[in-house]
Formats: C-alpha cells, structure tokens, sequence
C-alpha cells in the first residue's frame, strides 16, 4: 500500500510534464499559436533527430569547454575557501570581492572576454570558471566555519595540527555543502559555456543556437534547447550519484 | 602522585571563576570532581588539558610541568564528539593515526580492544547507527587509545537515561579493573561519586573552590548492591551535609 502509493508520488512530475508536452501539441495542432511562432513537441523531436550528428558534435565542445571550467573552477573555489577559513584577514578581504564577481552578469563580461582570449575555447573557459568557483567556494566555507568548536578542542587535546583537524574533521564536515555547490557549479557551467559560445565562436551549442535562430528554424532552436537542458539533468544526476557514493554515512541502516 | 594541579585561579573577565583550586590524583587512582553545574568544573578540566591557561597555578604531570601545554592528558569532553563520517573503528583508531602511526596498524591495535569495550561488532559501522550508551563507550575506548597516563572524563554518562547509565557504571567500574587507567572525572550525581570514586573533591561557591575532600573506602570491585547499603547512606549523608552548609 505504502509502496505503491510511493511510486505515485513518484510518477507526479513525469505526469506534469507530459501533460504539458499534450497541451502544448493540442495548441500547434489546433492552429491556435501559428506553426512558425511555435513548431510542436513532434516536429522539435524530428528536428533533433534529423540534427543528430550535428548536435553530437556541439555537445561534444560545448561539454569540453564545461568540464575544463568545472575542473578549474572547483579548484579555485576550494583554494578560495581554505585560504578564508585559514586566515581571517583573508576572508575579510576576499569575500566581499567574491561576492562582486557575481553580481555582474556573464552576458556583459562574455564579449571583453573574447575581446581578450579571442574566439577559441579560452573565454568559455574563463567564464565557465568565474561562474561555477563561487557556489563552490561559498558552499565549502560554510561547512568549514560549521564545524562543533568542541570538536576543534578535542582534536587539539590530541595534539592534532592544523592540517590533521582540516583532513579529518573540517573537510569531511564540508562534503554536504560541497556537493549542494556541485550540483548548482555544474548546471551553470553548460549554460555558461553556452552563453559564452552564443556572443562570439566557431563550434558549440551556443554557436549552433545562433546559426539555427538566424534561419529562422524555430524547432530546431528548441532541439537544442532541450539537449542543453538535459545534459545540465544528467550532469546533476552525476554529481547525486557521487555524493551517495562519497557520503555512505548519510545512508546507512539505523539498528537501534 | 602522577597528577597535580596547584593553586588554579582564572577569571573571565569580571567574573572570577576559580579560586586557588588544587587537586591530586595518585596512579591507577579514579577521583572525581563533584559539584553543581556551572561552578567551573569544565573550566577546570580545560585548564588541565591545557586547551585554556590559568591566571595563576601550575599543572604538573609526573613532577613537569604541563600547564597550557595540550596533548598530554586524554580528555573526554560531555559530548561523545564522534566523527560522523568516519566508522567507529576509525574514530576510535583516530588518536593513534594523529600520533603518526599508519591507518592499518591503528585499525588493528584499536580492533583488539572492542570486545573488552563492549563494542564488538560495530568496527564498520558509523556513530549514527550505534545507541548513546555504545557511543560513549566508543568515546570512552578512543579517549583510553590516546594512551596517555592520565584521563579526564567531563560528565561521561551524563546524556544516558537512568538504566543505560546505571549499566554503563557497572560496566565502567569492571573495565577499569582491568585498565588500571589513572582517572579524573567531572560529575554532578552524588550516587555516581560515591559508586565510582576512590576519592571524591567537592567544589562548590562562587567563585569555586575545594570544599571538601572525602575518601571512599568501599574495597573494589563495587556492586550495584553498594548502592544500597548503610555506608553508601553514610557517604551520601556527609556529601549532603557539605551541600547544604553553604
């Protein structure tokens, strides 16, 4: 009874979305919303089918450019929090230019960094980096400064050192932090990238975006659409995976 | 004598919280602490750990002195502090691993003593699956691995509900039979004073000092009987008395 009533509950979203997805055909079919406004759920399919090849070898850049911008950012959101949870002076200092570096929008600083890196890989990477560190950064600090003070007191009772009450209790402490900022770093590195590729390139799902709206080939753009948007779903699912992996604590069979 | 704290005095600020505080403890010896929450028995135990430094006094361990100086005394906190992430082999191997010693071979020479401890069986589980008496027996067995001479034990079953603690003493005072661990410990339940204590300190007033000091005679080992008896009333009539004169 519980089980099946779980599986339900389970089942609500994809009932939602295909619910939407018949509407949304009703509306094309029924000629309410003009086919070149609006192309139909089934024309978007065949127009990604029939693209296949062509978006495989956009996703292909576009998913370098991301992960190259993930690898990266992730190690300069980490350095970033260690040095401001290490040195107080630092974070002082440090985080409210963080906190700058985001509230200007990738759309503005995109173009300068073309202008600078010119039209190859490196000013996706660049962004890709400026807007994935700081979730990360943000994310880790708070799990470093979250740790019990008591158990700060009694790593120093047994005489451990600074390194030792990072590795074993700070860091750890921080994993669940980390992996919420993961989730959020990854999904804003495709759509960065994108953005990137969108103001200025030569290969990627962003500079395919712009070639199919400029034909005006309307399903073809929501092809696209909805590729980036599941691989930002896969990559998510990744980062799920592995924090279920890397944290068996948070799971394991209670036998009280 | 393998401990000695002389003349402790420290403040915060306006508030004076010891006052020329001196307690001994002689090897293989269990003494304890008793007083009412707050009277700065924890501050004490900080200071002697070496995590806080007194205004004024000196910690001696063996004859050198310690004060300020951490890492020398094993120091169980009121919390069980048990790293969720790691497995309770690993947390209780933890001591041996910050000294240096390479993870296997703290996994093993932690390993032999869970049985003694009554933990065998849970060495790969984490702290979330173990019930709060195994967790401050788990917390118990990883203070007694930092190996040192001396322990202090702030409140060990303070958190347990009146029969696990009750059971947790009984099994306390046969472990240390057997350990023969030079102990210190905090507690504010005059009945665990007298169970446990070869010596029992009274602390109390404002700011604090020893009161009284008070031996227990009760050869060992002590039974849940002892409890019930005419000298255990005796005892717990002498300590009530100190309480109430103040």
């Amino acid at each position: 009874m519980k089980r099946q009533r779980s599986i339900i509950s389970n089942c609500i979203p994809v009932f939602v979305i295909l619910g939407i997805l018949v509407i949304w055909q009703m509306i094309c079919i029924t000629g309410l919303v003009p086919g070149y406004m609006l192309p139909s759920p089934i024309e978007v399919i065949q127009a990604f089918i029939a693209d296949f090849p062509a978006l495989m070898r956009h996703s292909r850049v576009t998913l370098l450019e991301a992960a190259l911008g993930l690898v990266c950012g992730v190690t300069l959101g980490f350095l970033c929090a260690a040095l401001m949870d290490s040195f107080e002076p630092v974070r002082k200092g440090l985080y409210p230019i963080l906190v700058l570096t985001q509230t200007v929008p990738p759309v503005a600083i995109a173009p300068l960094l073309i202008l600078w890196f010119s039209y190859g890989i490196a000013p996706k990477v660049v962004l890709v980096v400026l807007v994935s560190f700081f979730p990360i950064a943000v994310g880790l600090l708070e799990g470093f400064q979250s740790v019990d003070p008591d158990m700060i007191r009694l790593m120093r009772s047994m005489k451990a050192n600074r390194w030792q009450i990072f590795w074993h209790v700070k860091f750890p402490n921080a994993l669940g932090e980390f992996f919420s900022g993961l989730k959020i770093a990854v999904s804003y590195s495709v759509v960065g990238a994108v953005i990137a590729e969108w103001l200025g390139g030569l290969e990627g799902l962003g500079v395919y975006m712009t070639r199919v709206k400029k034909a005006y080939a309307y399903d073809r753009m929501f092809a696209v659409i909805f590729l980036v948007s599941a691989i930002s779903l896969l990559l998510m699912a990744i980062v799920k995976v592995a924090q279920y992996q890397a944290m068996p604590w948070t799971h394991c069979q209670k036998e009280i | 004598m393998i401990l000695q704290a002389e003349h402790i005095t420290k403040a915060y600020g306006e508030n004076q919280v010891l006052q020329n505080v001196s307690v001994t403890l002689q090897e293989g010896e269990l003494v304890c602490l008793l007083g009412v929450s707050g009277v700065g028995k924890t501050t004490l135990f900080n200071i002697l750990s070496g995590l806080t430094l007194p205004d004024s006094g000196k910690v001696l361990l063996e004859g050198n002195d310690i004060t300020g100086k951490t890492g020398y005394l094993s120091y169980m906190q009121q919390k069980d502090l048990l790293l969720p992430h790691k497995t309770v082999l690993d947390n209780v191997a933890l001591p041996l691993v910050l000294n240096g010693v390479r993870k296997r071979e703290a996994r093993e020479r932690a390993a032999e003593y869970f049985s003694q401890f009554g933990l065998a069986g849970t060495e790969q589980q984490y702290p979330v699956q173990l019930s709060g008496g195994m967790r401050q027996r788990a917390a118990l067995l990883r203070t007694y691995m930092c190996g040192d001479k001396v322990a202090l034990l702030d409140e060990p079953f303070s958190a347990l509900d009146t029969l696990t603690r009750t059971g947790m003493q009984e099994w306390y005072l046969k472990v240390m039979e057997e350990i023969k661990l030079s102990t210190l410990f905090i507690t504010h339940d005059i009945d665990e004073a007298i169970l446990l204590s070869d010596r029992i300190y009274i602390m109390s007033g404002n700011p604090a000092g020893i009161s009284a000091e008070l031996v227990v005679e009760e050869p060992k080992p002590r039974s849940g009987e002892f409890l019930l008896s005419d000298t255990f009333m005796e005892y717990k009539r002498r300590i009530k008395r100190n309480f109430t004169l103040r």
